[in-house]
């Protein structure tokens, strides 16, 4: 069972008591540490995570993330996070996690009746 | 088979037209609804020469930049030294064109087929002599602190002249540098991220930096003096005196510098704009050679 | 390092019937799902192959850009090569969620213990190479890779689909370039036919060895991380390819080239397989010069990749 959890990428990081967090002493010269990158593809949505990049530091993430995922101006706000700075739930937390709110289904709009002659419902 | 040629034809179609699908290539656009007529009381060949000094600074810089694709320090310096590279091009092509269209051909209309464009007559057909760039632009690369530093200065020389020119009473130039404006800005960042991070990151980068600092200086001799064309077109209000831009260009490089713990090489005396005035050195010659050989190669073919 | 949980509570029968059951729906595998090491080894091994092919891809035509022959061809092309790099980037990147690390993955391919498509190892002596590329190696490359945009791996799939869409006009500026080119000069049309003539044969090949030497496809087709056999595509690439060569004026250098009036699909001659197993395994033309470069990148500009790991901890450290 080692190696099942995926590291880094795509907002997929472990979490838990045996995976380390911190991020990794300088071991290699090379290692920039993974960014994690999220775009507003225009006003009035929400940002999307669209990839992953490396970086030395924040300043140069974002501005890499600039040029590399809005050089057809696909963006108009950009976010990057550490990849090591996410916390995820993980799939085995699903049923405990996600499950509870599958039953709420006053949350959901479709739950109340409309007659269907009121407008703007 | 059905399936993919939907998903293809749906991914073509997203994309409409052809305008996005070359980053940096868009040409026309710039410039649309823009007034060309050349402003009252100014020679069209003052104009014209003025256009290919700040044109060939574009051209022959994005040529260095373009030698670091697939040779940068990390996938994500390819891409930001291309967008640079692109950027810069852009630039060329719109005062290339418009040196062009006020006549300013100089022998490259004669050797060039008719069916050439301005711009590529002018890029492509013109001998070291005749290009107006500087000695800063032209200088070989060395290593990536070097290229940084020399990218640092001709930003920082580059965007003080381009946020001045905005204000030309030549409209097409006053929009090419509102164009150029934001471009500029983010390569002279770009630049002084590295140069921050080299010259404050390991000994041997300070020491490399440093190096590059002390080799590009000099190149700074003749970039503040005006030339003649210069002068009478900054009396007509087209032009920006590249004197005028010193005292900025010093303020930001020594903060720079500073920051990033270099020493400020000793400033040049002003000499002779040799470069404006087509005084060249051997790189140049060496770098047009590669730019040009096979447009000239083939005068008559079109691409 | 095991991961939080998963083994205490769910035994790998269990875990395998669920995977198995998302496959077999149609859904995306993610990052943290547990899957098959058979699966993520595969994936890696793809997707990284892939990534190191646009990367080393951005050689044979970067070798035009200082030269291309009109400003507006160097801004394509300066722009395609740059798509290629963030190509890269964009598979690296899915090939991470895998647990793979990118640094790692560029020692591999330079100490060539991974492979990148053996066509980038061919040289590219004249401009109508950057059009050919363009033509028959990215269109060879869409009809490998639109199929991917519904792989059975979420990030590889959501790559692809943004790998795909830059990809499409890519193989319009090149179609379009050679276009240009046959309306010049006789010379330039010679210079088109003759690029034909040196990539047709190796644009067959990159779709992978015949159906009956392909020992891995069928597990692969199984996982959905594979859509469609070598033989499917390549035979769809030559039935797209044909008739824009027709258009084109060019000819297409097999003799055996016609269409079955039967299926109505396009036969073609036998693939030269020993030349593919020279190149790919390092004997092409270009394979050391390909190599050679990417090495350099990575070592003679390490000093500044340390740099700014260095700067980064320095004013980290002073800052928290």
């Amino acid at each position: 069972m080692s190696d099942v959890t995926a590291e880094g990428g795509h907002g997929a990081v472990p979490t838990g008591s045996e995976v380390p967090v911190a991020p990794k002493a300088a071991t290699a010269r090379r290692d920039w540490p993974l960014y994690e990158v999220f775009v507003r593809g225009k006003r009035g949505l929400n940002h999307v995570h669209v990839g992953s990049l490396h970086a030395p530091d924040d300043e140069m993430a974002v501005h890499a993330a600039r040029d590399l995922y809005t050089r057809r101006n696909e963006g108009v706000s950009i976010w990057v996070v550490r990849a090591a700075d996410i916390t995820a739930s993980s799939p085995d937390e699903k049923d405990p996690m996600f499950a509870p709110s599958g039953d709420k289904v006053y949350r959901h709009p479709t739950f109340y009746e409309i007659p269907e002659n009121v407008p703007h419902m | 088979m059905g399936h993919e040629e939907t998903v293809y034809d749906a991914l073509d179609h997203a994309h409409g037209g052809e305008g996005q699908w070359a980053f940096g290539t868009g040409f026309d656009e710039p410039l649309a609804g823009v007034d060309t007529t050349v402003p009252d009381g100014v020679d069209p060949a003052d104009l014209g020469a003025y256009c290919l000094m700040l044109g060939d600074d574009a051209l022959v810089l994005a040529q260095r930049l373009t030698e670091w694709v697939t040779a940068s320090p990390e996938l994500e310096e390819e891409v930001a030294v291309a967008n640079i590279a692109l950027d810069l091009l852009g630039q060329a092509r719109l005062l290339l064109a418009r040196a062009g269209s006020v006549g300013v051909l100089g022998r490259s209309r004669a050797r060039a087929t008719a069916s050439i464009p301005d711009e590529d007559a002018l890029a492509y057909f013109r001998d070291p002599d005749e290009f107006r760039n500087t000695g800063l632009v032209a200088a070989p690369n060395g290593d990536f602190g070097r290229t940084m530093v020399r990218l640092l200065v001709a930003a920082t020389v580059r965007l003080a002249v381009l946020a001045e020119l905005r204000r030309s009473r030549d409209p097409v130039l006053a929009a090419i540098a509102a164009k150029g404006v934001n471009e500029v800005a983010y390569h002279r960042d770009h630049a002084a991220r590295w140069v921050l991070r080299l010259g404050d990151g390991t000994p041997e980068s300070h020491r490399r930096v440093q190096a590059g600092a002390v080799e590009v200086w000099p190149l700074l001799a003749d970039v503040f003096s005006p030339t003649d064309v210069e002068h009478r077109l900054t009396a007509a209000g087209v032009a920006v005196d590249p004197s005028t831009v010193r005292g900025e260009v010093v303020e930001v490089l020594t903060a720079v510098l500073g920051q990033a713990t270099l020493q400020v090489p000793e400033w040049p005396a002003g000499t002779v704009p040799r470069g404006r005035l087509g005084e060249h050195g051997p790189e140049l010659t060496e770098l047009l050679g590669t730019l040009q050989g096979l447009a000239r190669q083939h005068p008559a073919a079109t691409w | 390092m095991s991961a939080p949980a998963l083994d205490r509570t769910l035994d790998e029968a269990s875990l395998q019937a669920h995977f198995d059951g998302v496959i077999a729906a149609g859904h995306r595998i993610e990052p943290r799902d547990w899957m098959p090491e058979g699966y993520r080894k595969t994936l890696i091994r793809q997707i990284a192959q892939h990534a190191h092919s646009e990367i080393i891809g951005m050689q044979p035509e970067g070798d035009w850009l200082l030269a291309a022959p009109s400003l507006r061809r160097k801004a394509i092309l300066l722009a395609k090569v740059q798509d290629e790099a963030g190509h890269g980037m964009y598979l690296y990147s899915a090939a991470e969620t895998l647990g793979a690390d990118r640094a790692d993955l560029t020692d591999k391919l330079i100490e060539s213990r991974q492979k990148y498509s053996s066509i980038f190892n061919y040289p590219t002596p004249t401009y109508a190479d950057v059009g050919v590329i363009g033509w028959l190696v990215d269109g060879a490359a869409i009809c490998n890779q639109v199929p991917l945009c519904r792989s059975s791996y979420g990030p590889y799939a959501r790559a692809m689909i943004r790998v795909c869409k830059e990809e499409s006009f890519h193989q319009r500026q090149g179609y379009e370039l050679l276009m240009t080119m046959m309306r010049g000069t006789p010379e330039q049309r010679a210079m088109v036919q003759d690029a034909v003539d040196r990539w047709w044969w190796p644009s067959l090949m990159m779709f992978g060895p015949p159906d009956d030497d392909s020992p891995n496809s069928a597990q692969s087709m199984a996982w959905g991380i594979k859509r469609h056999t070598n033989d499917e595509l390549r035979q769809r690439y030559v039935d797209m390819s044909v008739p824009q060569a027709e258009a084109l004026g060019v000819t297409l250098p097999d003799p055996e080239l016609a269409p079955d009036p039967q299926t109505g699909r396009y036969r073609f001659g036998a693939i030269d397989w020993d030349e593919f197993k020279q190149v790919i395994s390092g004997n092409g033309p270009a394979n050391a010069e390909r190599i050679r470069r990417r090495r350099a990148a990575r070592d003679d500009n390490a000093w500044v990749t340390e740099a700014a790991t260095v700067y980064a901890h320095k004013h980290a450290a002073v800052s928290a």
